[in-house]
């Protein structure tokens, strides 16, 4: 579905970080995404970070030109979207640990708004926390980790996890953020035994599975994706090691 | 018994839809899940001898009836092609997409495409949205002669010829693939188009111009194919708005032996291709259709 949106209300979630409420009359569930037009610039793809009935947010880190430009949006200015694409998350799968990692915290949101479930943010430092008011509210329990120690638990999501899960139970761990940390919550939850559904991220064009550019082996991340499941990423060989670019070539992490 | 089986020339396909060209075909992997889905046989993305990034985004939109795109022909090249062929040969049959600027472009990568295993080429001759190929090749009936004679003479597999609507010498154009003893015609691509945004005041796509594909466009597909069927021997390929059964029978009535589905495997799923051929052995079984061949061009008086 295509549609054109008011932008009703900007926050500013960190230095590098804003999220942009706006309504929009659209079933969306927790992970999917939006493609989100910035005219003269790009068109990029976008975690909706907060569902409340018809009002909807995207939560954008200023990294490059288009998101840039996204941040000079003011209240009443309008953008052009496309979606809701992706699969989401499945809450249904027992107890849950949710994991949100730098701005991969923004995908995870709804998912923690919608099942109240315990709650890791991780970011650098506590400069770079976002939405842990959000959570705050309405996680069972929330816990902060940030690689420097600056606030909350001193080191990053995958070490914080192991801690909880060594004291309570989970039958099934969220996550999305870098695909370090992704790679690693993978192997972790094998290790441990626990079911897990990861978020990725790859380069997108048309976000509907159709152009074929954002394929790991034979999945579609926009469409297949972008969460998948322990079966699923164990078929993807590409998952921590490798993405591809524009032209489709193969782009080695490491 | 029905049989789904039909023959395209020379190359035999147990079941009569294949893949279109970009979409799911840009990787080994992904032709392969296509193939396991039921399709008789998968086109790749179009292929060029460098690697291209393809236009900006926005490149895609869905429209009412289907989707505008202009991807701009974004491929890693011929060079690295190879490792995608590598694995999605060995499953079944390839079609070698290809595009180029004029012979020499076309004769040397339907040469790689030979190398790497493919059954047959498809010479892009059609694209809408990019500059120097596709389309702006594909109208000039001198020029479809020439590609289709050097690459004739450059390979031994057959050589297909996907042709563009956006013409009114649509004709002229498939007796030129023939004259110059092209082994098929595909028809058809997508459909030179436009959209604006009035709230933004600007055309959506960064290319300004893009391709329609879809529902949208069968009527369209279906009357070129029939058009075609009344002026070549040669076998057509019906391509364009195919989502089920019934229309894969109107392309296959109006003269087609074989179909391509594209934008469904959007719109529908991947599985489109296994209802598809449900779909119609049920309708032949029930019509008395007994193959393809038997029902391929019956709407002709
Ligand atoms: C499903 C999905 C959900 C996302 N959700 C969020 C979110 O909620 N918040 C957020 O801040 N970011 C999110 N991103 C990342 C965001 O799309 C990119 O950071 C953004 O496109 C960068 O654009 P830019 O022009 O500012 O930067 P550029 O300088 O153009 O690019 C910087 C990097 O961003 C990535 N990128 C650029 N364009 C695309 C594209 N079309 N598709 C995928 N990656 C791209 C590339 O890795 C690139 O190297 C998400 C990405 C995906 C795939
Ligand atoms: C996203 C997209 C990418 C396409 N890329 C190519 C291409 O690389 N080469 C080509 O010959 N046709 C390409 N096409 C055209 C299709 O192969 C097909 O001819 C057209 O979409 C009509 O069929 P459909 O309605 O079943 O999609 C593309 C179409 C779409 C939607
Ligand atoms: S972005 Fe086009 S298939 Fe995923």
């Amino acid at each position: 579905m295509t549609d054109v949106v008011t932008i009703k209300e900007v926050v500013q979630e960190c230095y590098d970080t804003k999220t942009f409420r706006f309504d929009w009359d659209a079933d969306a569930r927790p992970g999917q995404f939006i493609m989100v037009w910035i005219p003269g610039t790009d068109e990029i793809p976008m975690s909706i970070s907060g569902i409340d009935g018809m009002e909807k947010s995207i939560t954008v880190k200023a990294i490059g030109e288009a998101t840039r430009r996204l941040h000079e949006f003011k209240a009443g200015d309008r953008l052009r979207i496309r979606g809701p694409y992706g699969n989401g998350y499945d809450l249904s799968r027992g107890e849950l640990l949710i994991i949100g990692g730098g701005v991969g915290t923004a995908s995870i949101m709804p998912a923690v708004t919608a099942s109240g479930a315990d709650t890791i943010i991780a970011a650098r430092t506590h400069n770079d926390v976002i939405l842990d008011g959000v959570a705050a509210e309405h996680a069972r329990n929330l816990w902060i980790a940030t690689d420097d120690g600056s606030r909350g638990f001193h080191g990053n999501a995958v070490q914080l996890m192991r801690g909880k899960v060594a004291e309570r139970h989970y039958d099934c761990v969220i996550a999305c953020g870098p695909e370090v940390m992704l790679w690693f919550t993978y192997q972790a939850c094998k290790e441990l035994g626990i079911d897990c559904q990861l978020s990725l991220e790859r380069y997108m064009k048309c976000g509907a599975g159709v152009c074929g550019c954002c394929v790991m082996d034979d999945s579609r991340v926009c469409r297949d994706g972008p969460v998948f499941d322990m079966e699923k990423l164990a078929k993807l060989t590409e998952f921590g090691k490798s993405n591809r670019d524009a032209c489709g070539r193969t782009v080695k992490f490491r | 018994m029905v049989s789904l089986k039909t023959d395209i020339g020379s190359i035999s396909l147990e079941k009569p839809g294949i893949v279109a060209s970009g979409i799911m075909d840009e990787t080994g992997p992904s032709m392969v899940r296509m193939i396991e889905s039921g399709a008789g046989a998968v086109v790749t993305k179009s292929v060029g001898l460098e690697p291209n990034a393809g236009h900006a985004n926005p490149c895609f939109t869905e429209v009412t009836g289907g989707y505008v795109n202009a991807m701009g022909l974004p491929n890693p090249g011929i060079e690295l092609f190879r490792e995608e062929m590598e694995v999605a040969v060995p499953k079944g049959r390839i079609v070698g997409s290809i595009y180029g600027a004029g012979p020499d472009d076309f004769s040397r990568l339907a040469g790689r495409m030979e190398d790497y295993g493919a059954c047959a080429v498809e010479l892009n001759l059609s694209c809408p949205h990019a500059k120097g190929y596709g389309m702006e090749v594909g109208t000039d009936p001198a020029m479809v002669k020439a590609i289709v004679s050097a690459v004739k003479s450059a390979v031994s597999i057959p050589v297909w010829a996907k042709l563009t609507p956006n013409t009114h010498i649509l004709g002229d154009i498939g007796m030129a693939v023939q004259d110059a003893g092209g082994d098929a015609v595909v028809a058809i691509n997508t459909l030179k188009a436009m959209v604006i945004c009035p709230e933004i005041g600007k055309p959506l796509l960064s290319n300004k111009f893009g391709g329609l594909s879809g529902a949208a466009v069968k009527p369209v597909g279906v009357r070129a194919v029939y058009d075609l069927r009344t002026v070549l021997d040669i076998p057509i390929i019906g391509v364009g708005g195919i989502e089920n059964w019934r229309d894969a029978a109107e392309y296959i009535m109006a003269g087609a032996c074989a179909f391509q589905v594209g934008s469904a495997i959007g719109t529908v799923g991947t599985d489109v291709f296994a209802r598809i051929n449900e779909g119609l052995s049920a309708f032949m079984e029930e019509y008395g259709y007994s193959s393809i061949a038997d029902m391929t061009g019956v709407a002709h008086d």
